[in-house]
This record gives structure tokens, C-alpha cells and sequence, in this order.
């Protein structure tokens, strides 16, 4: 278990291993993948049972990236934790590279889920927490779904069977930073509310600041706590968080970073 | 002649194995006593999971239980299981190459009564065009049972097609089904009758009538349609020089375009197609129904007639 001080540099180097990453793509998904560095350190470095030098290991804890475009957060947290080097970074999104566009199972050991399509990996998230219930497994399963990622139908069947078979191993992080490419969510399809939402199918909800470590480590712990029942952490986040010009802003959703886009952001993150 | 649904030969099936096989992992969405996936609940209770009227969900669910490594059978209709999930089976299990099987029941036309609305005839199409799928479809409750044996003993994403009729039984216990290897049911030199299913049956009876008229037919069960036996297929086409196809599916994608891809690859010859023009089902009995779309014996007989005048 890992210091706040410690955890808020590993979320730092997160972020900038995403903007090196994909200052070098010059394409991939800056703003949904930023928003997620004080989770992914969190959970990585402190609530997760995880070991970077054996990603196979039984006794892990598992994570799924539902929000497959976030894949960068994901290959930044596997540099930070140790599982790749800073060299493959750059390999992001290049013909042969083990680091797709979306998370690839079969070419990076560490990815437990292939994701992409939205929706989806929730419902594998509720499929393996089912499988270690079936062998009396204590690991808990940890899948990062986005807002946005809510109007899949396919979320709310797998919500509704998570709490039918009382997955409480499995703990739902909403990202909710309230943007989806067309725009605001509630433009595009009105969310409602979210919390209400996943209470009403049977979970225990919980909302955090996304950005909060000390409140991050807080809410997971209470979450593993809760018997019987799935969990929800609704995670208010700010998209493209840490680069000025970026936070907030719909259009930073899947834009590649221009040259002189990346210096900047490279600057204020360095500065 | 003694007769069982594909579907009942399954259920019996899986419930053998799950007893054996504790990896063995059961999913459905609300049709178990349709499946036949009942069998296997009341057989292993605890690692049967019904997901409610969700296939979706099913199939996503199937592909996070093979991560944590369970062997997954999920079945519903053919029309939901492959029609409903599609892309999740695209995307999470076929993309990862995950342990799951997916055997759906009440394909084809002979769901009968039901109609339109639940008789698929795309699904061989759909899943046999998936990269890392293997695609069976057995011609009568033995061969079934042989299939979900070697389902359940080796890795990877397969799909079996299973009807809602009783087929006449076929082969005896000696029966021994490899993937990629056709059965050749009846040898003959006139012209070779590649079927799948229900129609391996009315193949069987069409050669014999073609034999009345002085035509010697071979007849093939194409069961294990993806991988398919080119070898089989060309010796064929080399022999006879005239083929026809026959499925309970439609004409666009199934096992004559497999078939017929294969030869124009390596042997091209006359090949004429029994199945599904292009068009929907409808509601009525299994039997008028293979009548009315063509999918008979007498059909047969009249495609194989036709495929040896253009030699």
C-alpha cells in the first residue's frame, strides 16, 4: 500500500506517458483516457491485490477497461507498474505493436479483457466475478465503464444479472465526466440519475470525487466491504484532466494532438 | 426408424460431460426446457446459470466465465444466440479466442409454426465467416453427442446448429466425428450430394431414388462445416464431376457457398444449390414447410439432374 504522496506522482507520470504516447500515435483518445490517472493509480498501486512481475497470477485482483478508447491509461498504468517498458510506449497504435488502438488480450499479457466496444466489458467483468464465485475465490473484479457507455443496453442486463447472482467481488467505477463524442451526455441521451439508476438494479452506490486520492483509497475500501451485493462508484471526473486547453472539452474526446499540441501539454505537465 | 431432436441429444450430452467435467459451465436465456439445457441443470445445478431474457449479457457473461477458465456452453434460439449477440460473439469471444460454445437450437426452417420471426437461416453464414470459429452441424443425435465431446475437450470458440425435429438416427456408436473430415454416407460416381442437418436424411433418400433411374449418387455428411474438408470435397468433384449441395439454411453463405468456393479454388465443376432462395420462413408445419422451400428429397433429385446435364 502506497502513500497518497506516492500515488498522486504515479497518477502525474501516468499522464504524461498518455500525452507522450499519443503525442507520438497523433491519434487515440486524449480526454477520457487523462480523466482516468487518479483511478488507475489508485487501483493499480493501492486497492487492487496485483502483481506487475506476474499479471497471471490466480490470486490477482482483476481490472476491465470497459471504456476499450481509454486504452492509453491502461498501457501508461502497465509502464508506471513496470509490465512494459517506456520504449513500447511509442509503439501505440502501429502496425505490430502489442499496444492496439483498444485493449488486445492475446498480444498483452496484463490485459484481461479485450474491450472496445462498448458495453461489453462489463458484462465479462460480471462473467469472470461469476466464475470466482463458482470456485469460492475471494479475487475481486474491478471494471472502469463511462458515462456515455451507459446508453448501452447491454450495461443494464449485465447490471441486473450482477445483483441476481449478488456479485459482490464485483465493483463498478463509473467515469462520469459528463461528455460523450456528440456532446454533453444528458444532449445526447438524458443519463438521469446515474446513482439512483444502479441503486434501483441492486447495487450499493457510492459517489467520489475521480480525482481525490485520499477519497479514491476511502471509497474502494468501502466498497470491498459491502456483502451481498455489487457495487457502483460513480467517479465525478473532469475529461482531459491535467492539460488546460483540454479539460472539458467534447472535441477532445478522440482528436489527435497536433505537434504543437502535444509541446504544450507537455510543458504544463512538466511545469 | 428410430428418431431424436439434435437438441435432446445435446442436452443428454452436456449433462454426461458437466458430470465428469467440473470446468464445464452452463448458460441460458430463459429457454433451458426448449435447449434442452434442463437436462444438464438438474444434472449439475451449480454451474448452470440462467440469464433471463438477456442474451446479450449471456454472451458476454459466457466470454468473462472462459477468462476465468471455465469451458462455456451457452445456448437460446439460433436466431438470438448468433442473431441477437452477433457482435458481442464477434468482439468477445472470437477477437480473444475464447473457450466458449455456442449451440444454439430451433435453427432452420422446421421451427415450424412459430414462423418468420424465429426461423434462422443466416446463421451458418454468420459464424462460419468469424475468424477463429469452428462451425458443426450434426445429421442426427449420435454425431450431436460426438460433437459436444470434442466441444467439450478442446479450446476455442465453436458453434453447433441444433434442430427443434426429430431427425431419424444415422449412425451407431462407433461413429467417430473429426473436425475438418466429412462421412461419406453412400459412395457413388454419377454425381456427389454434400448435406448438412436435417437434409443428409433427404439426400440419403434422394440418391435412392436417382439409383431407380440408373444414377449412381454419392452421398456426404458436410458436417464439420468450418473447418471444411476440401480434400473430400475435390475427390469428389474429381470423381463425379457433377455436385449439389443441401441445407436448411439459405443459399447465400451456408455450406453450398463453402462448398462451392472450395471447388472454383481448386476443381471447378457443376454445382447446384438446395437451401433457402433468399427469402424469409413463415408460419407451418416442419413438413409443408421443407415442401414449400424447396428442401425435399424430390428437390434434390431435380438439382442433381440439372448439375449433371452441365458436365
Amino acid at each position: 500500500m502506497e502513500t497518497r504522496e506516492t500515488l498522486s506522482k504515479r497518477a502525474k507520470r501516468i499522464r504524461h506517458h498518455i500525452i507522450e504516447m499519443l503525442g507520438h500515435a497523433k491519434s487515440g483518445h486524449p480526454g477520457g483516457s487523462l480523466d482516468l490517472a487518479e483511478i488507475m493509480s489508485v487501483l493499480y498501486f493501492h486497492e487492487m491485490k496485483y502483481d506487475f512481475n506476474d499479471p497471471a497470477w490466480p490470486e490477482r485482483d482483476y481490472f476491465v477497461l470497459s471504456k476499450g478508447h481509454a486504452a492509453p491509461a491502461l498501457y501508461a498504468t502497465f509502464c508506471e507498474g513496470g509490465l512494459i517498458d517506456e520504449e513500447e510506449l511509442f509503439t501505440l497504435r502501429r502496425l505490430g505493436s502489442r499496444l492496439q488502438g483498444h485493449p488486445d488480450r492475446k498480444k498483452l499479457p496484463g490485459v484481461e479483457a479485450s474491450t472496445g466496444s462498448l458495453g461489453q466489458g462489463f458484462s465479462i467483468a460480471g462473467g469472470i466475478a461469476l466464475s470466482l464465485k463458482l470456485r469460492q475465490k475471494e479475487n475481486r473484479v474491478y471494471a472502469v465503464v463511462g458515462d456515455g457507455e451507459l446508453d448501452e443496453g447491454i450495461i443494464w442486463e449485465a447490471a441486473m444479472a450482477a445483483a441476481n447472482y449478488k456479485l459482490d467481488n464485483l465493483c463498478a467505477i463509473v467515469d462520469h465526466n459528463g461528455l460523450q463524442i456528440d456532446g454533453a451526455n444528458d444532449d445526447v441521451m438524458c443519463l438521469g440519475d446515474i446513482g439512483a439508476k444502479f441503486e434501483a438494479f441492486g447495487f450499493e452506490v457510492f459517489h467520489v470525487d475521480g480525482h481525490d486520492i485520499d477519497a479514491l483509497i476511502e471509497v474502494f475500501a468501502k466498497a470491498k466491504a459491502v456483502t451481498g451485493r455489487p457495487t457502483a462508484v460513480i467517479a465525478k471526473t473532469v475529461k482531459g484532466k491535467g492539460i488546460s486547453f483540454m479539460e472539458n472539452q467534447v472535441g477532445w474526446h478522440g482528436t489527435p494532438m497536433k505537434e504543437e499540441d502535444y509541446l504544450k501539454a507537455k510543458a504544463e505537465l512538466e511545469g | 426408424m428410430e428418431k431424436i431432436a439434435t437438441r435432446e441429444a445435446y442436452g443428454n450430452a452436456l449433462a454426461a460431460i458437466g458430470k465428469e467435467n467440473e470446468k464445464i459451465v452452463v448458460l441460458d436465456a430463459d429457454l433451458s426446457k426448449s435447449t434442452k439445457t434442463s437436462v444438464f441443470a438438474k444434472a449439475c445445478p451449480e454451474r448452470f446459470f440462467d440469464m433471463g431474457i438477456a442474451e446479450s449479457n449471456m454472451a458476454g457473461t459466457a466470454a468473462g466465465l472462459a477468462i476465468g477458465g471455465n469451458t462455456v456452453f451457452m445456448s437460446s434460439f439460433a436466431m438470438f444466440a448468433v442473431g441477437r449477440c452477433y457482435e458481442i460473439i464477434r468482439n468477445s469471444i472470437c477477437y480473444p479466442k475464447l473457450n466458449v460454445k455456442i449451440a444454439a437450437t430451433h435453427a432452420g426452417i422446421t421451427v415450424g409454426e412459430d414462423g418468420g420471426s424465429h426461423q434462422s437461416i443466416e446463421d451458418i453464414a454468420l459464424t462460419r465467416v468469424l475468424p477463429n470459429m469452428e462451425v458443426f452441424v450434426p445429421a442426427d443425435g449420435v454425431e450431436t453427442a460426438k460433437m459436444v465431446q470434442y466441444m467439450a475437450a478442446n479450446e476455442g470458440p465453436m458453434y453447433l446448429r441444433l434442430g427443434r425435429s426429430g431427425q431419424p438416427v444415422l449412425f451407431d456408436e462407433s461413429y467417430e466425428f473429426i473436425p475438418g473430415k466429412f462421412t461419406v454416407m453412400r459412395d457413388g460416381g454419377d454425381v456427389a450430394l454434400f448435406a448438412c442437418g436435417l437434409m443428409v436424411g433427404e439426400a440419403l433418400k434422394a440418391a435412392e431414388t436417382l439409383h431407380e433411374e440408373g444414377i449412381s449418387a454419392a452421398v456426404v455428411n458436410a458436417s464439420s462445416l468450418k473447418p471444411l474438408d476440401e480434400a473430400t470435397t475435390v475427390a469428389y468433384a474429381q470423381k463425379c464431376g457433377a455436385i449439389v449441395t443441401a441445407e436448411e439454411h439459405s443459399v447465400i453463405g451456408g455450406l453450398g457457398a463453402a462448398i462451392a468456393q472450395c471447388l472454383v479454388r481448386q476443381r471447378p465443376c457443376p454445382v447446384e444449390f438446395v437451401g433457402v432462395e433468399d427469402r424469409f420462413g413463415q408460419s407451418g408445419r416442419p413438413d409443408e414447410l421443407l415442401a414449400a422451400y424447396g428442401l425435399t428429397a424430390a428437390h434434390i433429385v431435380e438439382k442433381a439432374k440439372a448439375a449433371m446435364a452441365r458436365k
